[in-house]
Order: structure tokens, then sequence, then C-alpha cells
């Protein structure tokens, strides 16, 4: 068998084959996601009073897991798309995995405005067109600006995440039968593997690669300004944008790093996700570990030395007040565990780097989670001051979502090969182009590497 | 009714070797038909039309999309006034959020759109293909191949190197059916 054909074999099985396992996985999953429908059908149908907030705090578990998902989402498209553009040779095996993240993670991020709304039947409000009602959205608040941001990275992320699976498709519909070849076929577009048709999806993806970048960064500033906008003690913040963007990536790599870790161990890919991608992916977890941690002692430091009374309320409140426990969680979480273990060669593992995501995740999770309750609880007049507790429905709500999202991955990875079979083929060819140019000089037409350059025969 | 002549090719370097030879023959550019499992760029097969204007006019999507976006705003806050903050009726500060957003849509839609345009997709009627190609094989043939030609073209596509020649012939009515050529 061909190395081509083994890559063929190996990551077309989990499509054409399955095992007790997926079912398994599906029940299990499936079954917290219909246990957080039912929460949510509970919460429409006796209102909004089953949630835990309470004056002040009218935000709370919702919004923190909008922040938190939207954050996640980072992971992929930009991720790929930079690496993608950087042109790093060890991007192949890892880009679909992570540009999958970002779809569905946006995806369940959006439905926490909507679940928030108490009356979701009446999203729709948010789209600007011209009703009998003649209500149209004020553009100027930033939730506003989120419709917009959202809608256009999710766009964008679901065309970087299909481009590059149409030939993938293709090869599916070649080697399927049965309704499989007609669906896979439907979905291939007819697609043939002409030099235009590669040449164009190549151009395209290059583009779409170079518009997502901003808007990623866009999408998680306009969430930071739901914050930043308001003038809450501790939210009004110049440093929310940059901070909230480099949360986003850091919760977004530990995910994409579990994910991996998860599809490795299930669907037998060691060939293909290798302690390499693991260590890449573990430096550049590191590094956001350092910026993160920075950016919170940045935004600590100027509130302490500030000593502004209200912000002084919430900054006690968190340090060594009712919340502080989940504060020094969040930074025990963020860099006190990840950072020696992804420093320390030896520890940047798999193992290392599955254990410091996990405490990423947890802590990324706590921090959406402080910027947003204790603020809320502490607004300026101590007479106005409240505390939260969530209930069981917005648990249930959050937890489903979780499940959710292994939920949605295990189906993809059962519809669309979960790594790019025809990009590891050209990793393929063009890591031989390095191995040996002489072996390849002289042939017509080829590019041959020599001093540095490409040249051609012809 | 669609009428083709190829070979199948194992690596790069004989399908290349055929396209140069089918060329030597005198057919035309347009009539050759290369089509592969993955790109190909370091050879001169795989960077056949390469010339696009995408980027320029993904460029002009954008500036679409962000016009549409301005207008979208300051229109509609003109038509529906809602004095905010003491903001002016359209602020150019949070406008620009919506013309950016709008902007970088415009330019993703644009590309999606020519993406589809210039590559013919979806194009579900029966074209020159092999399965094997998904075996990695790269596909060279020539596509209503003049009847005199025909013995010819498959002794040069034979002499580049193919594993297999084959016939594709596709009737108005009929399933696609290929047939190996005997030397």
């Amino acid at each position: 068998m061909t190395e081509k054909s083994q890559i063929n074999a190996d990551l077309l099985r989990p499509l054409f084959r399955t095992s007790w396992r997926f079912f398994a996985l599906v029940g299990f999953l499936g079954f917290f996601v219909v246990a957080a429908f039912a929460a949510f059908g509970y919460q429409m149908y006796t209102g909004i009073g089953v949630w835990g907030i309470r004056r002040p705090a009218f935000w709370a578990f919702d919004i923190t897991n909008f922040v938190f998902w939207i954050g996640i989402s980072h992971a992929g498209t930009l991720i790929s798309a930079i690496l993608r553009l950087a042109n790093a040779t060890w991007r192949r095996p890892v880009t679909r995995c992570a540009e999958v993240i970002t779809v569905f993670a946006l995806s369940i991020g959006a439905m926490f405005p909507i679940i928030h709304l108490g009356r979701p039947w009446l999203a729709f409000w948010l789209i600007p067109y011209p009703s009998e009602r003649q209500i149209w959205p004020n553009f100027r608040p930033p939730l506003a600006w989120d419709f917009f941001a959202i809608n256009t990275y999710l766009i964008g992320s679901v065309a970087f995440l299909t481009l590059p699976i149409v030939p993938d498709w293709a090869l599916v519909r070649d080697k399927a039968n049965g309704w499989r070849k007609r669906v896979y076929g439907i979905l291939a577009m007819g697609w043939r593997g002409t030099p235009k048709q590669w040449s164009r999806l190549e151009s395209a993806m290059h583009i779409v690669a170079i518009a997502i970048i901003p808007v990623a960064v866009s999408v998680h500033t306009v969430v930071s300004w739901d914050f930043a906008m308001a003038p809450v003690p501790m939210w009004h913040s110049t440093i929310f944008g940059p901070y909230f963007v480099a949360g986003a990536i850091f919760s977004g790599i530990a995910a994409l790093i579990l994910a991996m870790a998860g599809l490795r161990k299930l669907l037998h890919l060691k060939d293909y996700l290798k302690p390499l991608h693991f260590d890449n992916l573990g430096k550049l977890l590191l590094m956001m570990s350092l910026l993160w941690f920075y950016f919170i002692f940045a935004e600590r430091l100027t509130t302490w030395y500030g000593n502004e009374p209200s912000e002084m309320a919430v900054f006690w409140a968190t340090q060594r007040g009712a919340y502080a426990p989940l504060f020094w969680t969040m930074v025990f979480c963020n860099f006190l565990l990840p950072f020696p273990i992804l420093a320390i060669k030896k520890l940047r593992t798999i193992t290392g780097t599955v254990i410091a995501s996990v405490a990423v995740v947890v802590g990324m999770w706590l921090e959406r989670f402080l910027i947003i309750v204790p603020s809320l609880t502490h607004k300026y007049m101590p007479y106005n001051w409240g505390t939260y507790q969530p209930t069981w429905v917005e648990i249930t709500i959050m937890i489903g979502t979780f499940a959710g999202m292994g939920l949605l991955y295990a189906l993809f990875s059962k519809a669309v090969p979960i790594i790019s079979i025809w990009e590891l083929k050209v990793g393929l060819h063009a890591s031989s182009v390095v191995r040996s140019p002489l072996s390849v000089a002289g042939t017509s037409g080829r590019l041959t590497t020599g001093h540095g350059q490409l040249t051609t025969d012809n | 009714m669609l009428k083709a002549i190829y070979g199948l090719y194992a690596d790069p370097d004989s399908a290349q070797r055929a396209v140069d030879s089918l060329r030597a023959a005198g057919v035309d550019e347009r009539a050759i038909s290369v089509a592969s499992s993955e790109p190909f760029e370091e050879y001169e097969f795989g960077r056949r039309e390469q010339r696009t204007p995408m980027a320029w006019l993904a460029a002009l999507g954008g500036l679409v999309g962000g016009v549409s976006g301005y207008l979208l705003s300051s229109l509609t806050q003109k038509a529906y006034p809602l004095p905010t903050g003491g903001m002016p009726l359209a602020p150019l500060w949070t406008n620009g959020i919506i013309t950016y957003e709008l902007t970088m849509l415009g330019a993703i839609l644009a590309t999606l759109a020519i993406l589809l345009v210039s590559a013919r997709l979806p194009n579900w009627k029966p074209q020159l293909y092999d399965p094997a190609i998904s075996d990695g094989y790269i596909l060279v043939g020539v596509v209503s191949p003049p009847e005199a030609l025909r013995i010819g073209l498959e002794r040069t596509l034979r002499e580049a190197g193919a594993s297999e020649v084959k016939e594709l012939v596709v009737g108005l009515d009929a399933e696609p059916r290929t047939q190996g050529v005997s030397e």
C-alpha cells in the first residue's frame, strides 16, 4: 500500500466504520443535550424567574457562557489562518480540527444572547429589516455590533472550513457506495481537481485567511466592548479589547489541544496528530499564558494604584472577599499550573499539554465569570450591592453546551475527514522536494530548489 | 456527447511528460485536461490558468460591503431618529464598526462567489474524470479528440508513462462508459 493509499484508508475509516463506542458516546453526550433543551423549555414555559439572577446582577451565567464560547471559537479559524499564511508545514493535520471548533463554538456562543433574551422568539428583532413595526435596531449599542461581528465571523469561518473540504468530499464520493456516494456526490459539487480548480481554491483560501484574521480580532474586541462601553467599575477600561482577544486565543488553543487529544485517542490518529503538534501548540499556549498574566497584572495594578473607591470594592471582593476562591483558582489554572508544565520541555508531553489545557479551559471560564458578576454585584452604591448564585436551570444549560460541543464534533468527524487529506498529501510531495532536489532536477517543468531560490527548467 | 481519451499517471513527472508530448503532437492547449487529487504547483501542468483577478474582485466586494454597511446604519439612523446618550444621530465612531464588519463580509462573499464561478462549481454534468484519481493517479487527457489522431494520441499518452489509457464516451441519455484501450 502506498503512503497516499494509507492516508486515504486511515482517514476515511471513521466515515465508513462505526463501532458501538461511537453510539455510546453520542448517547452519553446526547443525554446532557436533551437535558439542556428540557431546562431551556422549562425556562421558556415558566419565565426567567427560574434563573439565579437578581438585581443588580442581571448578567451572569448566560453572558459568561456567551463570552467563554466566543473565546473558544478563536481556536480555529484565527490560528488556522495565521498558520496557513505563515506556511507552517506542521499545520496540515491541525487546521481542520481547529476550524471545526470555531464554527461550533461560535454557534453555541451566539445562542446565549438569544437564551438570555427571556423571550427568544423575538430574537429576529435584532435583524435590521423594514418591518411594519417600524422599529429598526439602534446601531449604536455594542450588542448590535455583536450581531454584525459574530455573523461575519460565522459566515467567514464556515467558508474557511468548507472550501478545503470539497476536494475531500470528492475523495469520499469516489470511495463510497450506495446512498453515501449520492450524498457525497452532491456535496462534492462535481469537483475534479483540475489545476484551475486547485489554483482558485488556494487563492480563495488565501484571501479568506487574510480577511478572517482582522474579523476574528474584531469579534472578541466587540464582545469586550459589551462591557467596556458601560460605566461599571472595572469594566470601563481601554485594556479590555486586547485583554479579551488574548484570553480568547488562550482558551481557544487549550480547547484545540483537548480536541486533538480526543481525536487522537478515539479515531486512532497517532500517526497524524504527533507529539510535535502538541509540543508546538504547547509553546503557543505557554506564550498566551504569559500574555494573560501580563494583562491581569497590568489590570490589577492599575486599579489598585488608582485606588478609586467603586473599583476597589470589586477589587477586594475578588482578591480577598466572596469571589477570592474563584479568583485564585483562576490564577492557579491559567498561570501557576500551566506555566511550569509548558515551560519545561520534559513536561510538555501530550499528557502534560492536556493537563495544562484542562486547567486553562476551567480558568478561562472562571475569568469570564469574574469579569461579569463581581462588577455587577458591587456597583457604586453599597445599598445596591447584591449576590448571585446559579440555579439548576442555568447549570444544566451550561453543561448541555459542553456536551453539545462534543456531540457536534463527534457527528462531524463521522461525516467529514477530520484531517484534510489532500493537504496532507501536498505535505508529502512538498517534503520530497526538500529531501531530494537533485533527483528531480532536469525534469521538464519541475520546480527545483537551488541556493534558496525556486527555479524552473522550462 | 462527451468523448475523451486519457491516461492515468502514477507520478507527476510522467504526467508532465504527457502534457508536453500532447503539446508537441499539436493538441490544442484548451483540449488538454489534467485532474489530480492534490495540487502540484511545483510542476508546470499544475500552474496552468493561475492568473485570476480574484483578489481585486474581493477588494471590490469589500468596497460594496463597506458602502452598504455605512448606508444601512446612517440612513436608518436618519430615517428613524433615536437620540441616544448625547451622540450625533449618525456617529462615525459606531457606524465605523458596522462598516468595517460588512466590508469584510463583502470581501468574503465576493471571494466565495468568484471561486464558484471561476472553478465552475457546482457542475454535476458528465465530465472527464476517473475515480482512480482519488488513489493518487493523475489524469491527463484530450477532450473531443479528432478520430484521425486517436491512435496517435493513445500512443503518446502511453509512451509518456501512463499506467493505463482509457476512452470515455458519455451519451446524452447514457451513463458514463469507460473502456481500456488495448495496445
